[in-house]
């Protein structure tokens, strides 16, 4: 028991002082750099980050375009005799697409990202001891 | 403290018994038991939670950030409770109401932010800072300018933002539960003072999740109430609020709200990036452990104000034919047109018109309830920028500055902004405040949300092209906000505006990052080395968290 303690105390002494270090040291910072993990990590999830971003962003600027220019493509009935306009459908859609959007960033993110996060932080671990 | 807050309890009651007096055969037809009922639950109940969160609330930690311990769906719940006001509550119903579809560009507006911020901002915040979002800013940058900067733009929009808040609860409350005007901004004013000095960011939280969960179900109940009386047919629902509106079928499609390209272009930019740009929205990224909980925070944000826009869809065109159509007029004005109160007043009405006095009374709880939540996090966010920007950075120069203390100046600062607050709600009651939400999201579009973007993702930012750029971005929204239609126009009533944009973000933004680049590619400085260097630690603290704080236990 006291045994378990003592090493817990440790480890999370150990892992205080490794925190606070690995931002001053130089080399450090090098060596995450070259990592591979690392680097597949930050290519791979800023590249799906900005994919996401513009997906979105053309789509929301498509719909705002198309306000502008041609409100009455959004106008048109879906069917004839019926009320509802091609327009609620497909801003219904644009905030249901949002939010889609955050849950397959999400999705792949606590998988594959924090997978790829989990390698580097034990990669340094071990590098440190 | 536990005196403050009952006495604070106890200066309520009694001032709704003299308000009542006063209210009745005035303001209000007759004095609304129910709602009053609701309204006390709801107060007791938040200063209870107020009185709890004190004896939590130790260290500054614990004062801004709960002390990181706040879980990814807590913290999602309280960010929907913060961002879903009053404003977009009562008015997009209410603009709904008036003019149908276009009412829907804005809530799509209001919430295609969220994915942007999720993919570009959120981990980053969590992963760099601590307590503000200057912490991220000033990382690597000279503290002292970058500091100032950000807490200028952070206590510009806050003060606006609350300015609108304020007018806002003052009048709806004057409505609903006959209590003068400048009385129910003072009431506003103590009960959000109350929250955040004793109760700091748990306190605050907790009244933002329980506003969120209240007002998700009441308007959960009045969409399906609506939509019970169609058989739950949407072709019916619209085809009778064509029959009713004035406008016909032209509620059914885009109409004059987005008339030109620029503005339209213009709208999307300031409310998407604006958002981002928000202190008491970024402000909520570090209640959580780290950058896994803070991406699950915008999700659940993401879902709730989503369906919560659908629903006020769906309340507008409900409105349309069960408050405007109501027989004979029961809920319009001595003119026959507009709503009693104001048109914002759709929602409240059809509460009425779907569920009774009751549900009217919970609904009209559920709006009191919306402002204190959104003016908490607002008056948070900028007493923390007094304090942990200004008195603990920019001013400490250097020097370590006592936690306590800083508390204390927080503290202060939140009396301080309260009371402003407070007297700007009373010196704005007359005024046209619907520019000054737009002039909120503009100056955070083009302050705040550059220099934060441009310091996390550009490694050749330097102090010089972030502050430059950042004032550039402030005061050019600021003047064209002026002199545009709103301001030069309508307030000052000048002539032809200058700048015929309402929302200038166009401009504004644009400039604001080119200044940042060109004075900062400009900078051979040594300062502008140092800060170059910086990048790569900085950029392996955002991309790892490797270095940031953990969650604290309560």
């Amino acid at each position: 028991m006291h045994y378990a303690m003592l090493v817990l105390f440790l480890t999370y002494t150990i892992r205080f002082i490794f925190k606070k270090e690995i931002i001053v040291d130089k080399t450090m910072v090098e060596k995450i750099q070259s990592n591979p993990s690392y680097q597949k990590l930050v290519s791979e999830r800023s590249s799906f980050a900005w994919k996401l971003t513009i997906t979105m962003l053309v789509v929301y600027y498509a719909f705002i375009l198309l306000i502008a220019f041609s409100p009455e493509t959004l106008g048109a009935k879906i069917v004839a005799g019926g009320m509802a306009t091609v327009g609620i459908p497909v801003g219904i859609a644009i905030i249901v697409f949002a939010f889609v959007l955050t849950g397959i960033y999400v999705g792949r993110a606590n998988s594959e990202f924090d997978g790829l996060l989990n390698q580097v932080k034990e990669d340094i671990a071990k590098d440190t001891k | 403290m536990k005196k403050i807050l009952l006495l604070l309890s106890l200066l309520i009651v009694s001032a709704f018994a003299a308000g009542g007096d006063l209210g009745a055969g005035t303001k209000a037809d007759e004095l609304n038991v129910p709602a009053i009922v609701m309204f006390f639950l709801f107060v007791f109940g938040t200063l209870g939670i107020t009185y709890w969160a004190s004896k939590r609330t130790k260290s500054a930690s614990d004062f801004y950030t709960a002390g990181g311990g706040i879980t990814g769906t807590q913290n999602g719940t309280a960010i929907a409770g913060d961002y879903m006001s009053a404003a977009s509550f009562l008015g997009i119903t209410g603009a709904v109401y008036l003019n149908g579809y276009d009412g829907l560009i804005f809530s799509i507006g209001f919430l295609v932010g969220w994915p942007v911020i999720l993919f570009m901002i959120s981990e980053q915040l969590r992963n760099l800072g601590k307590y503000t979002f200057a912490d991220v800013t000033a990382y690597r940058l000279q503290q002292k300018p970058v500091r100032i900067l950000a807490a200028l733009g952070s206590i510009a929009v806050v003060i606006l933002y609350l300015i609108a808040q304020m007018v806002g609860s003052g009048k709806l409350i004057e409505i609903l539960f006959g209590l003068d005007y400048e009385f129910a901004v003072v009431l506003v004013g103590m009960l959000m003072i109350a929250y955040v000095a004793f109760g700091g960011m748990l306190a605050t939280t907790w009244v933002q999740i329980i506003k969120a969960i209240l007002l998700l179900s009441g308007t959960t109940f009045m969409s399906i109430m609506v939509m019970s009386q169609f058989g739950f047919s949407f072709d019916e629902l619209f085809r009778s609020a064509v029959e009713i509106h004035s406008k016909g079928e032209a509620i059914m499609s885009p109409g004059g709200l987005v008339s030109d390209p620029i503005s339209a272009i213009s709208l999307g930019i300031a409310l998407m990036f604006g958002t981002a740009g928000l202190p008491h929205i970024l402000m909520r990224f570090f209640t959580v452990a780290d950058a896994k909980e803070a991406r699950k925070s915008v999700f659940v944000a993401t879902g709730l104000i989503g369906y919560f826009y659908i629903l006020t869809f769906i309340m507008g065109f409900g409105a349309i034919v069960l408050v405007l159509g109501a027989e004979g007029g029961a809920y319009l004005a001595e003119d026959g047109v507009t709503l009693k109160g104001m048109n914002n007043m759709a929602a409240v009405w059809l509460a009425h018109a779907v569920g009774g006095d009751y549900f009217l009374g919970f609904i009209s709880a559920v709006a009191f309830a919306t402002i204190l939540a959104v003016v908490s996090g607002l008056t948070l966010a900028g007493a923390s920028a007094v304090s942990h920007d200004l008195y603990a950075n920019a001013f400490a120069n250097g020097k370590k500055v006592d936690e306590q203390k800083e508390m204390m100046v927080s503290k202060w600062a939140t009396v301080a902004i309260g009371v402003a607050a407070i007297l700007f709600g009373i010196a704005f009651e007359k005024q046209n405040i619907a520019f000054v939400v737009a002039l909120a999201f503009t100056i955070a579009a083009s302050a705040n949300f550059p220099v934060l973007f441009m310091s996390i993702f550009w490694k050749k930012l330097t102090t010089r092209g972030a502050v430059i750029g950042g004032y550039i971005g402030l005061i050019s929204a600021l003047i064209l906000v002026i002199l545009g239609p709103v301001v030069w126009t309508q307030i000052l009533g000048m002539g032809e505006a200058i700048v015929p944009y309402k929302f200038p973000a166009v401009f504004s933004v644009p400039l604001a990052f080119i200044s940042i680049w060109f004075f900062s590619i400009t900078d051979s400085s040594e300062d502008a080395t140092r800060c170059i260097e910086a990048f790569d630690a900085q950029d392996i603290r955002c991309q790892t968290g490797i270095g940031s704080d953990g969650a604290v236990d309560h």
